[in-house]
């Protein structure tokens, strides 16, 4: 541990109101969740501030629910509870996939939808499915509520639209048609961060996302209107390549994660024929 | 107590021009070189590592100045400015000038055996560092005496630690006290290592007059301590076109990295086992291990022979490639036999087992046939035939000359060794022997703590030396007690004659010697031999090479402890299977740029294959109730049998690990001619 | 703060971010728990938290307020699981062995051979190639109910034996 935590702050909300209070009062205060990202900063001597807020308390932060075909899944549920719900098998099986693949089990026990969201890693494995399925993020702060279209949501590497006064409530899903198909490509088969990863739905107009690809989670457009007009899978394959921007890191090659891009397209493309 | 830190260098060469620490100096305890009472040295083999950076340092992570702080938190956010006038470093092992040794094998005329081959195949192998992750970081406890110090640690070598305190503290041994903590996992990178730790938690301690207490974190342990050794090797192989091999030229390069640290050793067993286990008479290895400005490697499980055999087992492949020829066919025609010679020259006793463990796997596994059904499909099935010499090379033992001792108790006896259990369970199977020489019950055996205030130097716990060597002098000491009891109980004994403590040293079974400086001789008391044969899927998807099953063949002389040892092949073979697929240490501008457990894979649950071991064996003539070494041997087969599988599937790669990545680029296996 | 510990109510002063891994072993004095790498990465930190399998060095004490924690130290060394890693050869170097029985104790009953590799996952070990803990974990399985109705047999005798005293 390389960070001093013993003066940190973890103040403990009353109430979802409170919360938003000390968030809109109190800055700089950085919100903690399952905190298996900020434990990791912690770990690293890289912390994201000195006092935090301790989420885990807002019930009004939990649930899954489906009215009106639309799915709401609070920022607290854990991967864990993603993976046990029956709606949600239902529903929405790519994101119970993604979140089987995330971490392991100690990790999955802990890490919340709304933390994998917030925290926008470009390798976040629920991002794709949310991207794919046209999630909503739903974000509140003492002035209000507001419904930010998952795709509009992130602006840059790690940077997005949410507000420091706001918080990550809940992801809203509407009703998604055709067959959902995930896969994540890490650098082992357990515990691992992607290097490559796609969620993608198959229907008429069909929906593609990637993760790891490009300095945010990318749905892809172009190679989603290749498939839709009636393209070959090889206009597909190359217009994806025009359209993600891969780079070369630690963990792969640009190459590789370009390559292993299009052949999970086909993939899915065969699969789910 | 107080904590301990190290501030290390953060260029890979160049000089130091200040030091300076910008934070409130209160309560710290500083150290650097000019703190050293005796030499700045790490003592081990060469004496070229400094314990503290004076005025250079020659790669990044080079410990240069050291902190104490009770408050843990205060010392963490010391700040302390390092000063440098950086230099272009040298990071490619093929360009140093800087040779630590170098090693020649001659044996025949490699001349007249090129000139009688049919065929001739070149290869050049190329293999990384690997990262031990014990799952216990580097660790020590330092107590400081009157003129005097105790270390308590996580350590594989008590007597090494202690050498290196005397050398560095000026202390003479009976001031310098070192206890074996419980050892979370060591597999070679607590062999030398900790010498470094404890002389540093040593120094703090004797400047505060404090216990201090120094625990690497992760990324400190995996940025700063010793890897395997990287490599380089080129083989050239004369054969006729009946698949006998006429001559075999092998050029070894391993990195060591900045400082010698145990790289000759490392070399001399690299290049003894670069032939791979085969009969050929006319060979030449020429190896070299050469400097670069990277973190210092060292000694790992296997010790040069997993990078040697991996290049031989996969030359071998080749080989049975270009002649068009059935694998396993061309190993048993060339598989070293009893009476057989060595590269070295070594005449191989009866326990020579190649044949017998290739025959064996194969059955097993139904390799041939299983092999031929594969083919086409996304499976590979590939195998490796290898041996893994005993105990210290050469005459290493006989110049260890260690010690062990057996103390008679009331109910039985205690051993005294300096041997570190640190997982291989080395005090069971100590205590197996005794109990069984002496005829007592197992549970009137005790193992003393191993503390060298208190046991005899029964040389490191390193080159599967622990069970035949030292469970050898133990079998002698436990042997010499029963004769002197006699009729008596240990009780009575005791009760009529007062204590005794037998002490047996170590003394060469055979006459047999090796020759230094020709490379000529009886390398190794005895050998280990197995044969691994590993089942592969293709994802044609992601390029990942998935391992689905090891059947690991190995004739380990006698298992005195059968679930103990097996415990050690299938370790070993997943240790091999991360080095064969995983795990890759990405150095940039010198340092591991992936020093954290999430970027560099070690093998999950989920990573590792079903492993099935079947223990062969053939008594040692030396060794305790025909024991030989075990500990490394399980290591060494797996990658080659691994990248023989993925041949199989047709692609043709020569370096590790198998990532995806380099799967997707390899060229196609070609078919013969 | 108060949270139960191994099944007792405890009240320990200790700052609200520190690591639940720490507090454990520096102000609970309970050493069992191991610390491989503080990233989450390696499980040998595993303690369970209300029942699920955690890495304690990701959890800020703070969280664990009026929460129930169980570590090494709260199987008592009575585990049937932890007698099978002993005897079939499911530890060897131990420091891994804490966090993966932990782990291991919440496993689904009778988990199969995938799901044990599956629950598993986020403990890595170095020296057994995990085959021994798989033997381990299902010998525990098959003399788990039997042991764990002795014990509660045993402790049904105490229970009456202090009541007759
Ligand atoms: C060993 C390990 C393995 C992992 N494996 C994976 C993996 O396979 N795939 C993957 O995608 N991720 C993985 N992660 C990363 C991490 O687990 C996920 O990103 C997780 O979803 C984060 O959720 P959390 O609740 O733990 O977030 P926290 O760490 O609590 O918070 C993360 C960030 O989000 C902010 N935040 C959290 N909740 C809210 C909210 N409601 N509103 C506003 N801001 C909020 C925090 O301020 C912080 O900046 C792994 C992490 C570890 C340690
Ligand atoms: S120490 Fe917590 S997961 Fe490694
Ligand atoms: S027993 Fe050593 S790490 Fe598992």
């Amino acid at each position: 541990m390389r960070t001093p935590v013993s003066t940190f702050e973890l103040i403990e909300p009353r109430s979802l109101p409170h919360a938003l209070a000390l968030m809109r009062d109190s800055q700089p205060i950085v919100p903690l969740a399952g905190c298996t990202d900020v434990y990791v900063a912690l770990n690293a001597g890289t912390p994201p501030g000195t006092r935090y807020l301790n989420l885990l308390s807002l019930d009004a932060l939990r649930g899954i629910a489906r009215r009106d075909g639309v799915i709401s899944i609070g920022a607290l549920t854990t991967f864990s509870e993603i993976s046990r719900s029956a709606l949600l098998a239902r529903h929405l099986p790519a994101l119970v996939m993604a979140a089987r693949e995330i971490g392991a089990v100690q990790i999955q026990n802990r890490a919340t939808l709304g933390g994998n969201v917030a925290n926008g890693s470009p390798a976040g494995d629920s991002l794709p499915v949310l991207a794919a399925t046209d999630a909503v993020v739903v974000l509140r702060s003492a002035a209000g509520k507001r419904r930010v279209p998952f795709v509009a949501f992130y602006t840059g590497y790690r940077l997005t639209v949410m507000r420091p006064d706001e918080l990550v409530v809940a992801v809203e899903v509407p009703p998604v048609d055709g067959r959902q198909w995930f896969r994540k490509v890490g650098t082992r088969a357990a515990q691992t961060i992607s290097k490559v990863v796609i969620a993608a739905v198959r229907a008429p107009r069909p929906r593609i996302a990637f993760g790891s690809v490009a300095p945010t989670v990318v749905r892809a457009r172009r190679t989603e209107e290749a498939l839709a007009s009636g393209g070959t899978i090889d206009d597909a394959v190359a217009a994806l390549g025009a359209e993600i921007a891969p780079i070369d890191d630690m963990r792969s090659t640009a190459e590789y994660r370009l390559r292993v891009a299009g052949n999970l397209i086909r993939q899915f493309w065969t699969e789910t024929a | 107590m107080l904590h301990g830190r190290t501030i290390r260098s953060t260029i890979p060469c160049g000089r130091i021009r200040s030091i300076n620490l910008t934070s409130d100096p209160a309560g710290f305890t500083v150290v650097d070189y000019r703190s050293i009472p005796g030499r700045n040295v790490v003592a081990l083999i060469a004496d070229d590592q400094p314990c503290l950076a004076e005025r250079v340092v020659r790669h990044y992570a080079e410990p240069i100045l050291l902190l104490a702080h009770e408050d843990r938190e205060r010392l963490i956010t010391a700040e302390v400015d390092v000063q440098y006038e950086p230099s272009e470093p040298l990071l490619d092992p093929l360009r140093s000038p800087n040779v630590f040794k170098s090693i020649a094998i001659h044996k025949g005329d490699l001349e007249a055996g090129f000139a009688r081959a049919d065929e001739i195949v070149e290869g050049e192998y190329r293999v990384g560092h690997q990262e031990h992750v014990y799952i216990e970081t580097n660790g020590v406890i330092a107590v400081p005496g009157d003129g005097a110090v105790t270390v308590y640690g996580s350590l594989q070598c008590p007597y090494y630690v202690q050498k290196a305190l005397r050398v560095m503290l000026g202390l003479p041994a009976e001031r310098v006290r070192v206890v074996q903590a419980e050892t979370g996992g060591g597999f070679g990178g607590k062999e030398e290592y900790p010498s470094i730790v404890a002389a540093h938690a040593c120094l703090l301690a004797l400047k505060s007059q404090r216990p201090v207490k120094l625990i690497y974190d992760r990324a400190e342990d995996m940025v700063a301590t010793t890897k395997r050794h990287p490599a380089i090797i080129r083989t050239r192989t004369g054969v006729t076109r009946e698949g006998r091999l006429t001559a075999i030229d092998i050029d070894v390069l391993l990195d060591g990295g900045a400082y010698m640290t145990l790289s000759p050793v490392v070399l001399s067993r690299g290049v003894i086992h670069a032939t791979g286990p085969y009969r050929c008479d006319n060979v030449r290895v020429n190896g070299r291990v050469v400097m670069t400005n990277t973190p210092p490697n060292g000694a790992f499980r296997g010790f040069g022979a997993p990078q040697t055999q991996f290049a031989a087992e996969v030359h071998m492949e080749r080989i049975a490639e270009r002649l068009g020829m059935d694998p396993v066919r061309l190993r048993e025609m060339n598989a070293l036999r009893a009476g057989d010679t060595t590269a070295t020259g070594q005449v191989l006793g009866r326990d020579t087992s190649a044949l017998a463990v290739l025959r064996e796997a194969v059955a097993r596994t139904d390799f041939k046939r299983r092999r031929r059904e594969m083919r086409g499909t996304r499976r590979g099935l590939g195998l490796a035939l290898f041996f893994h010499g005993a105990g210290f090379t050469g005459s290493g033992e006989v110049r260890l000359a260690s010690k062990a001792s057996l103390e008679l108790t009331e109910r039985g006896a205690r051993i005294l060794v300096a041997s570190a259990d640190m997982g291989q369970g080395s005090r069971t199977v100590h205590a197996q022997i005794v109990a069984e020489t002496l005829g007592v019950p197992y549970e009137a055996v005790e193992v003393a703590r191993v503390d060298t205030a208190s046991v005899p130097d029964s040389g490191p716990t390193v080159a599967s030396r622990t069970t035949m060597i030292v469970g050898g002098l133990l079998e002698r000491c436990a042997a010499e007690m029963r004769r002197t009891l006699g009729r008596l109980t240990p009780r009575e004994y005791l009760k009529r004659h007062g204590p005794i403590v037998i002490t047996k040293q170590y003394e060469a079974p055979t006459t047999a010697v090796f020759d230094e400086d020709t490379y000529t001789g009886d390398a190794y008391g005895t050998y280990a031999w197995a044969c691994d044969v590993a089942e592969v899927e293709y994802d044609p998807v992601t390029y990942e090479i998935r391992p689905v099953h090891i059947t690991a063949v190995q004739e380990i002389g006698r298992a005195l402890n059968p679930m103990l040892a097996a415990g050690q092949i299938e370790g070993g073979t997943a240790q091999g299977v991360g080095y064969a697929l995983l795990e890759e240490v990405v150095m940039r501008d010198g340092h591991m740029a992936n020093a954290q457990l999430t970027n560099y894979a070690a093998p999950t649950t989920m990573d590792t294959p079903r492993i099935d071991v079947v223990i062969q064996e053939r008594p040692y003539r030396h060794g305790p109730f025909g024991a030989k070494g075990l500990g490394e041997l399980p290591f060494d087969g797996v990658a080659p049998a691994i990248a023989n599988a993925v041949r199989h599937l047709g692609f043709d790669v020569r370096a590790l690990p198998l990532t995806p990545e380099r799967i997707m680029n390899a060229p196609p296996v070609r078919k013969p001619k | 703060m108060r949270f139960r510990l191994n099944g007792k109510q405890v009240d320990v002063r200790a700052p609200a971010m520190k690591r639940l891994l720490d507090v454990l072993r520096e102000d609970c004095g309970l050493t069992g728990t191991k610390e491989g790498c503080g990233e989450g990465e390696c499980g040998a930190c595993t303690v369970l938290l209300d029942g699920q399998a955690v890495n304690s060095c990701l959890v800020p004490f703070g969280q664990v307020r009026g929460r129930s924690v169980k570590t090494i130290e709260g199987l008592r060394g009575r585990h049937p699981l932890q007698d099978a890693f002993i005897t079939e050869g499911g530890a060897q170097c131990g420091i891994c062995t804490p966090g993966m029985i932990m782990a291991a104790a919440a496993l689904p009953p009778n988990a199969t051979l995938d799901q044990v590799r599956v629950g598993l996952a986020g403990n890595l070990c170095r020296c057994t190639g995990y085959m021994g803990i798989y033997r381990a974990v299902k010998k525990a399985q098959g003399s788990g109910l039997k042991a764990q109705a002795r014990t509660r047999a045993k402790a049904g005798t105490n229970r009456t034996q202090k009541a007759a005293r």
